[in-house]
């Protein structure tokens, strides 16, 4: 366990428009760790992941990555720094095969043409360091792929480049209990590879599956990040509906303002 | 749970399983049974059709005959090898017919009436093919209106200008000896076609093995060489079938005019589809179109530069729509407001899919226009020697289209339940 987070970020602070989606939260991401990040429907998980992912612009806040102050404007910063996000529809191409896919936009050459057996090597190679083992073919369409596959490729895409931030956007929302296991089993790999790996998720079995802290985003607010060794299923549940948990979360004033600026 | 491997050791059940000669065809045929039938009913559409037309009537089979149906195809080939680019990303272009008779006008006014050198008007016709493509590509990438409305506005208005060009229905003559040699009296000696064709077979081989040897030294899953040795066999046996055919005599009076060899038209469309192959299939800009074809939001992500890439596409397509629009020139040894016009375009886009490219975008090849266009060849030419009227042709034609299509809506559907493609 580190104690330096690889990137940080305080006190942001995001606007569309009228609407205030973030206020002064805090996030931090740990290598080699699952951070896990929860919250209702529009508490802000998505708006969070965009501003770290250089989507969308913050408004004020700081950026740390690595201890030192950076400024991301565009999601091309972000990747320049190693951070990737899988988003929930997968952006893949069902009629390229897995190597296409997972080069697309990057691809290796020699000269003009395309250098195929260097990234099927290198495809190849990064499934099998995740210890992938359900795919058959790397030269199978992604069309043929199950969805707990395709999800597979989509992380795999986003660690072939020396990413060390790894964003899941709720990667089992739409798998079937065994392809969820598996995906899980792939989440926990990439952390102890030494990714710092985020994973937002509704599902309580999973974020306890797997992270090693957990985020409560609540009403556009960080209401807490603690370990999970060190919370209870029915903690986590009240930061999430309430923002706070006994001592746990927003003082009981600023869980009220908030309650009343966004009702 | 799925079946397991690869990753871990994938020379080993990735070799397994290919090793074969019949594990490659099992292979094959359960791909096939599964509803990827790539370019099967075109290929198998030609034999029934050759064989039909031969038994009825067997001039079809003559060397004049079949020297003919190259030439008279060469123009809704070169058309329909364009329009698999448009047709990759899902979009159409029904301007390409009439895009070609405007640049062959253009290629006429200059080489006829302002006595330019046939380079030139050449040229010119080509660089009106590419601005045409950038226009209607700006339209549709920059501004957002469907391909099929800007170009349906593209199909009348270059009818337009076509007439204006032409100064409203004369016919232009076009007697360059050098434009003439393109697609009518221009023929390849028949030693240079042997020659080309002994090139093109060590070619093609010498690609397929080094490519097995590139991946063999990799410890990635090399094709056995016995299917390598087939395709070779096949490419050359079928080529060459064709060059010896096209290299008898034709000439009804051979003492006084020796009609022998490849018409040259066959050759230029020949390197054409090489270099879109290459082009599609081994650089990251072929691999781009695919991707925006399959999904333009992914390809967005990825970084790739999805207007760039859909501008592209017309300009290439109508930049063969312009190569077209010279060979109809050449082969008809004039322009006229119908150059291009009538059911050029339709035969173009017919071609495509018989050839199995999908109107939806994401899949076809430069082949699929090769071999749709030389079944819209034969049927033309089969029901011009049956000597039956254009209306049963036309209906002929349109059924054969609606079968194509057909079998490819059922394998999509057999695809789909398969989870291939």
């Amino acid at each position: 366990m580190t104690a330096t987070p690889l990137l940080e970020v305080r006190g942001i602070n995001k606007s569309f428009g009228p609407v205030q989606v973030l206020r002064d939260v805090d996030f931090a991401i740990y290598p080699g760790e699952v951070t896990a990040l929860v919250g209702d429907n529009g508490a802000g998980k998505s708006t969070l992941v965009k501003c770290i992912g250089g989507i969308h612009p913050i408004d004020s806040g700081e950026y740390h990555f690595e201890g030192t102050p950076v400024s991301v404007h565009s999601p091309r910063d972000a990747s320049g720094l190693g951070v990737e996000i899988v988003y929930q529809d997968l952006a893949l191409c069902d009629n390229l095969d897995i190597v296409q896919n997972m080069f697309l936009g990057r691809e290796r050459r020699n000269g003009l043409v395309l250098d195929e057996v260097t990234m099927e090597q290198l495809a190849t190679e990064t499934l099998a360091g995740l210890s992938v083992r359900t795919v058959k073919s790397v030269r199978q369409l992604v069309a043929s792929l199950s969805g707990g596959q395709r999800q597979t490729v989509a992380i795999a895409k986003a660690v072939l480049w020396n990413s060390k931030v790894v964003i899941l956007d709720e990667p089992t929302a739409a798998l079937g209990v065994a392809q969820t296991a598996q995906v899980l089993e792939l989440v926990r790999r990439l952390a102890d590879t030494g990714h710092a790996v985020v994973l937002i998720s509704h599902n309580m079995n999973d974020v306890f599956a797997v992270s090693d802290r957990i985020a409560a985003l609540y009403l556009g607010r960080m209401a807490a990040q603690v370990k999970a060794s060190d919370v209870t299923y029915a903690q986590i549940v009240e930061l999430i509906t309430a923002g706070r948990s006994g001592d746990l979360g927003l003082t009981p004033a600023v869980a009220d303002i908030t309650n009343g600026a966004q009702s | 749970m799925t079946v397991v491997t690869s990753a871990a050791q994938p020379p080993v059940e990735a070799g397994e399983e290919r090793a074969s000669l019949p594990a490659y065809a099992r292979n094959y045929v359960a791909r096939v049974r599964g509803g990827d039938i790539g370019a099967l009913p075109a290929v198998l559409g030609l034999i029934v059709l050759c064989v039909g037309f031969g038994i009825a009537k067997p001039v079809f089979f003559s060397a004049i005959n079949f020297a003919n149906l190259f030439t008279q195809g060469a123009q809704v080939t070169a058309i329909a090898m364009g329009l698999i680019f448009v047709l990759l990303l899902g979009e159409i272009d029904l301007s390409a017919g009439f895009a070609s008779g405007v640049c062959a006008a253009v290629l006429a006014v200059l080489v006829t009436n302002q006595h330019q050198p046939w380079y030139v008007a050449v040229l010119a016709a080509l660089v009106t093919g590419a601005v045409i493509g950038t226009l209607i590509g700006l339209l549709v990438a920059k501004v957002g209106i469907p391909s099929f409305v800007v170009t349906l506005a593209g199909f009348l208005a270059f009818q337009g200008l076509l007439l204006v060009l032409v100064k409203n229905g004369t016919n232009i003559a076009v007697t360059d000896p050098v434009i003439k040699a393109i697609d009518f009296d221009g023929l390849v000696p028949p030693v240079v076609g042997w020659v080309l064709l002994v090139v093109a077979v060590v070619g093609f081989a010498g690609v397929q093995l080094m490519r097995r040897r590139k991946r063999a030294a990799r410890g990635l899953a090399a094709e056995p060489l016995s299917v390598i040795a087939l395709r070779v066999g096949a490419l050359a046996v079928i080529a060459g079938a064709a060059v010896y055919v096209l290299n008898l005599e034709r000439s009804r009076n051979a003492i006084v005019n020796s009609v022998r060899g490849v018409p040259l038209v066959v050759l230029i469309l020949g390197v054409i589809a090489v270099a879109l192959t290459f082009v599609l299939s081994r650089t990251a800009y072929g691999r781009h179109i695919y991707a925006v074809g399959g999904n333009r939001e992914a390809a967005r992500r990825a970084g790739i530069n999805v207007d760039r890439i859909r501008i592209s596409v017309f300009v290439i397509g109508s930049t063969m729509a312009a190569i077209g629009g010279v060979i109809a020139a050449s082969r008809a040894n004039s322009v006229d407001p119908n150059t291009g016009g009538s059911t050029v375009l339709l035969y173009a886009v017919g071609a495509a899919v018989i050839g199995g490219t999908s109107l939806f975008g994401g899949k076809g090849r430069v082949l699929d226009a090769v071999l749709g266009g030389a079944l819209m060849a034969v049927i033309e030419n089969g029901m011009g020697l049956m000597g039956v009227s254009s209306g049963i042709k036309y209906l002929f034609t349109g059924g054969v289209l609606l079968i194509a299509a057909g079998v490819d809506a059922l394998s999509r559907r057999r695809a789909a339940a398969t989870g291939l493609r």
